[in-house]
């Protein structure tokens, strides 16, 4: 959110000269035309933006921005672009992740980097898979899947993101797809606005090694009936009419229900804002496994003093206290005697 | 200890160096005991050198050897350079730490006992079969049998001072007692305790002090107080300090010489929390700490700040070099400024977390995946922790290249009186960041290529986030260089390699060459590098008396060596190297140059003394 965006850019301004390269069919692509897209309409400039990516295929994507970026190393994305914030709370700091990525080999860096709320868009594309290294499971593969490196099925239970995210503190939290530019734009647009660290878990197709992953949710035949559309505010329905709905039963556990068969009143308002994450993280365990109705949209987002900002606030406080550091001062801080 | 005036019973004798080790249990406050009688010391202007020397854990059970906390410190009227190899002095606290120091001591030393602890049960836990003090053990000493703790519980008492509570300021009566034996000035002690403590704690401590020092002065168990008088040192205002805080300053002071804001990130670690310690007070210099989550996130912060123009640091110990090694090797790829501080322990493993080594030569020079060349620099005493940080510093913007500062347990937590710098004569190293493109493509347009070299440093540019028409991006996949854009093709590869270690290589033009101490036509060499400096310059000094010519030559820059060092070495017809490792230096200058050098190699946790390098370079005249 740089103060001196005032110049107008449009979608080219964004893209770098660099040939895109993932999988023709890739998901990926999607997510790059969205967020090119966006850019112009946030009203940020290209030189106050930059993109952090750790390893995997979704992590070539700060190559195909022009903007600053740095593609790292596995897993380390959200601890390095940390670096970047806190020295340089004027930038704007996207973190560009996948599941293997963010949740396997760099699960410590994200969870502290949404505990401490820095200032970082954080983007990962969920394909269930690990697509660079040629098809091995990865943490949010399904139990029983079948691949290179479980020819007899994966006995690991997987991670579910959004809880995880929630239960490491996170104070913005949504997830949108890589079939719905408007609906991702929407929700990168609320991520974006949001000040401090947040969270959006994009399905996205791997059509090489994990082809039609999240099809039975996101299919054009069945998305009608199977993605939850959360809006701040309103009661949760969703289906043909809004025919189905969310309540919370007697014992606590949300269920989705047919609405005609509950009162009105029982529907449950989504709120976003609350400060509890208690409704948040139940919304984002209603679904159980990749066969059934699963919310999308911003299912938390709250309001948290960003890290970068604190930091600099101690340095500020500081100064006004101690007055510009003076470095003669300092060596003689301890006391001193004179020889001579 | 040399007497250097005559005196009688009764009256102060001077004696021109004393080496007192204040030894008792990790709970005892030795090393308060230790550092306020430094803190005197130095304020009363003489040459010291101290060795703090304590237990990994932070309560190891009471009474036993194993939780014996030492503090060892050499004051002196000359300039000295190490903490002494032999106590003069032993205070010990209780029956173990009797018998876990008293072998240090020379022979006939004086040796001072709180005579309270040496009930059968402390006996028993410190493992003595007999009582030492009984025994005959201890002919070889003269000792000292004092109640400390029934003589503080004495004078406590009438303040309301509950006897269990007056067992935590005998290290006061034991301070006081030295102070006399020492006739230090006690006015600054008793500032600091008024000072630092509050109430009845304050009053405790004060009474036991005054309570050492005047049984120092009227019982008959001394003859007379000794005087180490102020040393002769060059002129200049000096202040104490330990190589972790000189090291903090020195990062200080990096920020303001380079106009950089710096931010460190760190993992707590022994021997290197301190430096985030001392930092973390800092922020109105523009300094920025993050205790990070774990190593590994420690140096990509620094490597992000970095990225974003600040002047990035990460400090650490050896097992914590290992988790930012691939950091360290990407650091390398984006060829960004960086500095990570290296305090060296006893490994492998989590070793001897409190005990020094400097066994990580290899790791800086080799730890990294693939061909990864980085400059390295090694403090040598604890002041110069302070330049060498700025020197790395200094290296790492011109060159925008990872640095490896190594310091280690023994400079880091040992102290010496530093003759402060003007800070006006301090070096600047300020560098600039690109503002403007560099390139024009075929079309006209101006570009940025962030791989670009200068001719002369082979440095590239370095252009941050903010700076308009200047993005680009940087990653670990091999790049074209100039365009900086992706390229796997082998020819390229190769000339990266090359120009990555061109370029360290010729940061030897730029540093200081190696220089000869001592007699240059001598036959014999020692060469050294890091903390072994003390040690060596005394054995160097010694052999040096006893009429024997030896040469020494003591490295601060382990990567690229100076450009004179193999020809200097080449010259000697015998090079000795001593190192607190298995021979890490001494392989690569045989292999770098083909010269015949001999190891002389301790790793015990503990520094060289002087005595045994004399004895080593002896050897050299056989
Ligand atoms: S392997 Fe999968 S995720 Fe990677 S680029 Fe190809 S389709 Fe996309």
């Amino acid at each position: 959110m740089s103060e001196t965006a005032v110049r107008v850019t449009t979608k080219k301004d964004w893209m770098s000269d660099q040939e895109v390269r993932w999988c023709p069919g890739c998901g990926d692509y999607g997510v790059l035309q969205a967020v090119q897209q966006l850019m112009p309409e946030l009203g940020v400039v290209p030189e106050r933006t930059v993109f952090v990516s750790g390893i995997g295929c979704s992590s070539r994507f700060p190559y195909y921005m022009n903007t600053y970026g740095m593609h790292s190393i596995h897993g380390r994305a959200p601890a390095i672009a940390t670096g970047v914030a806190v020295a340089r709370p004027d930038l704007d700091v996207w973190v560009v992740t996948g599941d293997g990525d963010a949740l396997s080999i760099g699960g410590n860096h994200l969870i502290h980097a949404l505990r401490r709320n820095v200032n970082l868009k954080i983007l990962l594309f969920n394909n269930r898979i690990y697509g660079l290294t040629k098809g091995q499971y990865s943490p949010t593969s399904e139990v029983g899947k079948v691949t290179k490196s479980t020819p007899f099925g994966s006995v690991d239970h997987p991670f579910n993101p959004l809880s995880l995210v929630i239960g490491s503190e996170a104070t913005f939290v949504a997830r949108t797809h890589d079939l719905d530019r408007k609906h991702m734009m929407g929700v990168l647009r609320a991520a974006y606005e949001h000040r401090g660290a947040s969270f959006v878990e994009i399905f996205q197709n791997c059509n090489v090694f994990n082809d039609g992953a999240f099809e039975d949710i996101i299919g054009k035949q069945v998305r009608g009936e199977m993605m939850i559309d959360l809006k701040h505010g309103e009661p949760i329905r969703f289906g043909a009419d809004g025919h189905k709905g969310v309540v919370m039963g007697g014992d606590g556990q949300l269920r989705i229900v047919e609405v005609a068969d509950v009162s009105p009143d029982d529907l449950l308002v989504h709120d976003a804002h609350r400060a509890d994450p208690a409704l948040a993280f139940a919304l984002a365990r209603i679904t159980h496994d990749e066969h059934q109705a699963t919310p999308f949209g911003v299912f938390r987002d709250v309001k948290r003093d960003d890290y970068g900002h604190l930091v600099a606030a101690q340095l500020v406080q500081a100064s006004e206290r101690k007055g510009p550091g003076d470095l003669a001062a300092l060596l003689r801080s301890n006391g001193t005697w004179t020889i001579g | 200890m040399t007497i250097t005036s005559p005196q009688a019973k009764g009256e102060t004798e001077a004696v021109s160096y004393v080496v007192v080790r204040f030894a008792g249990d990790s709970g005892d406050g030795m090393q308060v005991t230790g550092d306020r009688f430094t803190s005197v010391s130095a304020l009363f202007g003489n040459d010291l050198s101290t060795f703090p020397d304590y237990p990994a854990e932070i309560r190891a059970p009471a009474g036993t050897v194993n939780g014996v906390s030492s503090f060892q410190i050499h004051i002196s009227d000359h300039d000295i350079t190490t903490p002494g190899d032999a106590p003069n002095v032993l205070i010990a606290m209780n029956p173990a730490a009797l018998k876990a120091d008293v072998h240090l001591l020379i022979p006939g030393g004086l040796v001072i006992v709180n005579s309270d602890n040496f009930e059968a049960r402390d006996l028993e836990k410190a493992e003595y079969e007999a009582n030492p003090l009984t025994d005959g053990s201890l002919r070889n000493y003269r000792v000292v049998e004092i109640p400390m703790t029934t003589l503080t519980q004495r004078v406590t008492e009438p303040l309301g001072v509950k006897a269990r509570d007056a067992e935590r300021s005998k290290n006061f009566f034991a301070l006081g007692l030295i102070s006399w034996l020492y006739t230090r000035p006690t006015e600054p002690t008793i500032a600091w305790i008024e000072k630092r403590f509050k109430d009845l704690v304050k009053d405790s401590n004060l009474a036991a002090f005054r309570a050492g020092y005047n049984f120092g002065e009227t019982t008959e168990l001394f003859d007379h107080p000794y005087e180490v008088r102020p040393a002769k040192l060059p002129a200049g205002e000096y202040t104490n300090v330990s190589g972790n805080t000189a090291l903090a300053w020195g990062i200080v002071a990096a920020g303001q010489l380079s106009k950089l804001p710096v931010l460190l990130g760190s993992y707590p670690i022994t021997p290197a929390s301190d430096v985030l310690h001392e930092l973390s007070k800092h922020k109105h210099f523009g300094v920025r700490t993050v205790q990070a989550e774990d190593e590994i996130a420690a140096a990509g912060m620094a490597l992000g700040a970095a990225f974003a123009g600040h002047l990035g640091y990460t400090t650490t110990s050896g097992p914590g070099v290992a988790l930012k090694s691939e950091t360290m090797s990407l650091a390398v790829s984006l060829e960004l400024p960086l500095v990570l501080v290296d305090i060296q322990r006893g490994g492998p493993s989590t070793g001897l977390p409190t005990k020094t080594e400097a066994a990580d030569l290899n790791l800086a020079m080799y730890g990294r995946h693939s061909e990864a060349p980085l400059p390295i620099v090694a403090a040598y005493r604890p002041s110069h922790c302070f330049d060498a940080v700025i020197e790395a510093s200094r290296i790492a913007l011109k060159y925008r290249t990872p640095v490896i500062l190594l310091s280690d347990g023994y400079l880091a937590n040992g102290s010496e009186p530093w003759n402060l710098p003007d800070v006006a004569t301090l070096p600047d190293i300020s560098t600039s960041f690109a503002t403007e493109p560099n390139h024009t493509a075929p079309d006209g347009t101006p570009e940025f290529w962030p791989y670009l070299r200068d001719p002369e440093t082979l440095a590239r540019p370095w252009a941050i986030p903010g700076t308009p028409l200047l993005m680009h991006r940087i990653g670990g996949i091999e790049k074209e260089d100039g365009t900086g854009n992706i390229d796997y093709t082998p020819a390229n590869h190769e000339k990266m390699v090359r120009l990555r270690q061109a370029k360290i290589d010729g940061i030897a033009r730029d540093i200081p060459l190696a220089e000869v101490v001592g007699d240059a036509d001598a036959h014999v060499c020692v060469l050294g590098w890091g903390s072994t400096w003390g040690a060596i310059s005394s054995a160097v000094e010694l052999v040096r008396e006893s009429g024997k010519k030896v040469a020494w030559i003591h490295l601060t820059h382990l990567n690229p060596f100076p450009a004179n060092l193999g020809d200097l070495l080449r010259g000697f017809s015998r090079v000795i190297v001593p190192e607190l490792n298995g021979g890490q230096l001494c392989r690569i200058v045989r292999a770098n140059y083909l010269i015949d050098a001999r190891s002389v190699s301790k790793i015990q946790g503990r520094p060289f003394m002087s005595a045994e390098l004399v004895n080593e370079i002896e050897k050299e005249f056989s």
